[in-house]
């Protein structure tokens, strides 16, 4: 009997840093897959953000560089502009991409740069330490909103994909989730779509992932994965929202 | 190619082209847009890449980037657009990128004004963002003058990997000169293959490259600021420039000025000349690493009275004229920072004041 299951290539074998239960290994693998898939390690950089994957690099086998908090979009704009032949992609938070990165992503999204976004969305900054993000749910408590977020203050969590997906520019953007299985299977497949659009240089692509934090949210692993199918998934509802073949 | 009459913004566009710099990010603001107006039409006559990006804060980023990828690349701005750009400039001096940045002096703080000023020396000098990190700083004083050393910069920038700055005023950026190009630069980004994420398949190797800032442990950090400490001590020991003027006299007066402003007090020595009043003036040409040595020999001649530093600024590059002299003579300092240059009388009567 052959070996019917193995590590990918683009993963390295350190061990993460990530917490028990973080998602965060879910979607590097699910990354990995998809560049061994499509043969493109080699001629791949990734940046890695500010948050806890800024040691993204640490678990990938191929180029990577590290961007300062929110401006990963910008560094991705500058490599591909100068090397259209590589294939780039960002890797961020929502602290990072949905605060303090705002304007990068809108605007690289607008101009249809040629490189992918794999967004992932906890409701929460994690690794400074559980603060409230854009997009924390009403009500939900965080290290600075300890009595819950209160909308009448910060307004409704920011609903990144559904934002970007107005931007007339075509692109593909997409909100998946890793709290199931079958979650998880839409999420490789939106994620190397993802990457074939920016293969054929076609257009910019997010893809947006519902994930956890257990260690923030201060809940078990069982029940962040509950708490985000209850409270998130009806907010920030799974879908495509936009593809280049719409435009 | 002889000479031709142009404009210093858009003769700074054409040097980085000649450099083999083709790739060049920008967002607009007085005065220094030419520069991104003339490029915007250049860069696609030779196959290059020209963005302008949503932001100075972006466009740091963008050739944080590209730079880190082994791409040459320059931005352009003035003083309140390198205050945004300071954030990404600290990140490129500590992931070790090549990057040229040109900034055309505008009066400051804050909005300031449009006109030439050279208030941006501390910025430029002593690090504009966090962190221990040094650009290396060049200071033209022509068209002619930007124009070398912004060919310069891209093998400056290369040898030492950290952003090198190009610091004009205003006046060099708009005004007109007959300018000489030199022969386009043959050399391409080198050693790049060891450190560039220009993927693994272009360099044809099997080890992943990292372009990065981050130093968890505390050892690792210390060592990786004494290497970067290191590299600023080899930019001291090399690249140190200036310009004499007059200083075979017997000058009673030194002046140390650069840019601009250094034209000025050069007529100011040709007059006390006429006049009978030696004084000298030594040119610092790269602000960093600063002639230390050099200002100090010339401040110890014994017919030197006291030593002068005539700036556009309120008193910056005076404490680096007084760190030179070290208190062997007097130092005084003169200067105006709203945007009129200073005359030559204002300078002479400066030093008239002082020198009998």
């Amino acid at each position: 009997m052959g070996k019917t299951f193995s590590k990918p290539e683009a993963l390295s074998d350190n061990h993460t840093h990530y917490c028990p239960g973080c998602t965060h290994g879910i979607i590097h693998r699910l990354v990995a897959e998809v560049i061994d898939e499509l043969g493109i390690r080699k001629r791949t950089v990734g940046i890695a953000p500010v948050g806890c994957a800024v040691l993204a690099y640490n678990y990938f086998t191929f180029d990577f560089q590290e961007a300062a908090h929110g401006r990963a979009p910008a560094m991705a704009t500058g490599i591909k502009r100068v090397r259209p032949d590589l294939m780039v992609f960002t890797y961020q938070g929502d602290g990072d991409l949905a605060s303090i990165g705002m304007s990068e992503i809108i605007h690289a999204a607008n101009r249809g740069e040629k490189f992918t976004t794999i967004f992932v969305n906890n409701a929460v900054y994690g690794m400074t330490g559980g603060q409230m993000a854009p997009t924390t749910m009403p009500g939900q408590r965080t290290t600075t909103s300890p009595f819950g977020r209160n909308v009448e203050e910060v307004g409704m969590p920011v609903k990144m994909a559904n934002l970007l997906a107005a931007l007339e520019t075509p692109a593909y953007i997409t909100r998946q989730a890793v709290i199931k299985p079958r979650y998880i299977n839409k999420t490789k497949k939106a994620i190397k779509k993802a990457f074939t659009y920016q293969m054929e240089g076609t257009c910019f692509s997010l893809v947006e992932v519902v994930s956890t934090c257990p260690t923030n949210w201060g809940i078990t692993p069982v029940d962040a994965l509950e708490w985000a199918e209850k409270k998130m998934l009806p907010y920030y509802e799974l879908g495509e929202f936009k593809t280049p073949e719409q435009d | 190619m002889g000479k031709v009459l142009m404009k210093g913004n858009e003769a700074i566009g054409e040097a980085a082209i000649r450099a083999g710099c083709l790739n060049y990010f920008a967002y607009p603001i007085t005065p220094q847009s030419e520069v991104a107006e003339y490029l915007s039409r250049r860069m696609p006559e030779v196959g290059g890449v020209f963005l302008q990006g949503e932001s100075e804060v972006a466009v740091g980023y963008m050739l944080f980037g590209a730079g880190g990828a082994g791409a040459r690349v320059m931005t352009t701005s003035s003083s309140p657009g390198i205050s945004l750009m300071s954030e990404a400039i600290s990140y490129i001096a500590g992931a070790e990128v090549p990057a040229v940045f040109v900034n055309i002096m505008r009066g400051g703080p804050g909005l300031g004004g449009i006109l030439p000023a050279q208030a941006d020396y501390f910025q430029a000098t002593k690090g504009g963002g966090h962190g221990d990190y040094r650009l290396l700083v060049m200071a033209p004083a022509s068209v002619q003058e930007a124009v070398e050393m912004v060919m310069k910069a891209f093998p400056l920038a290369e040898k030492y990997r950290n952003p090198v700055m190009i610091l004009g005023d205003g006046l060099i950026g708009q005004m007109m000169e007959p300018v000489e190009f030199p022969d386009h630069l043959k050399t391409a980004p080198s050693n790049k293959d060891a450190w560039a994420t220009s993927g693994m398949a272009t360099r044809n190797s099997s080890k992943r490259n990292l372009v990065k800032s981050l130093f968890l442990d505390p050892e690792d950090l210390n060592n990786h600021n004494l290497k970067l400490k290191a590299k600023y001590e080899q930019m001291a020991r090399e690249e140190i420039q200036y310009e004499t003027y007059n200083m075979d006299s017997d000058y009673k007066a030194l002046i140390v000025s650069y840019g601009t402003m250094s034209r000025v007090c050069r007529t100011a020595v040709d007059i006390f000349k006429a006049q009978g009043l030696e004084v000298g003036m030594l040119r610092p040409q790269t602000l960093f690493p600063f002639p230390l040595d050099p200002i100090r020999q010339a401040a110890a001649k014994g017919s030197c009275q006291a030593i002068f530093s005539i700036e556009m600024s309120m008193g910056q590059l005076v404490e680096d004229v007084e760190r030179s002299v070290q208190g062997q003579r007097p130092v005084h300092w003169y200067g105006k920072c709203g945007g009129d240059v200073p005359t030559p009388e204002e300078v002479m009567d400066a030093i008239k004041d002082v020198i009998v």
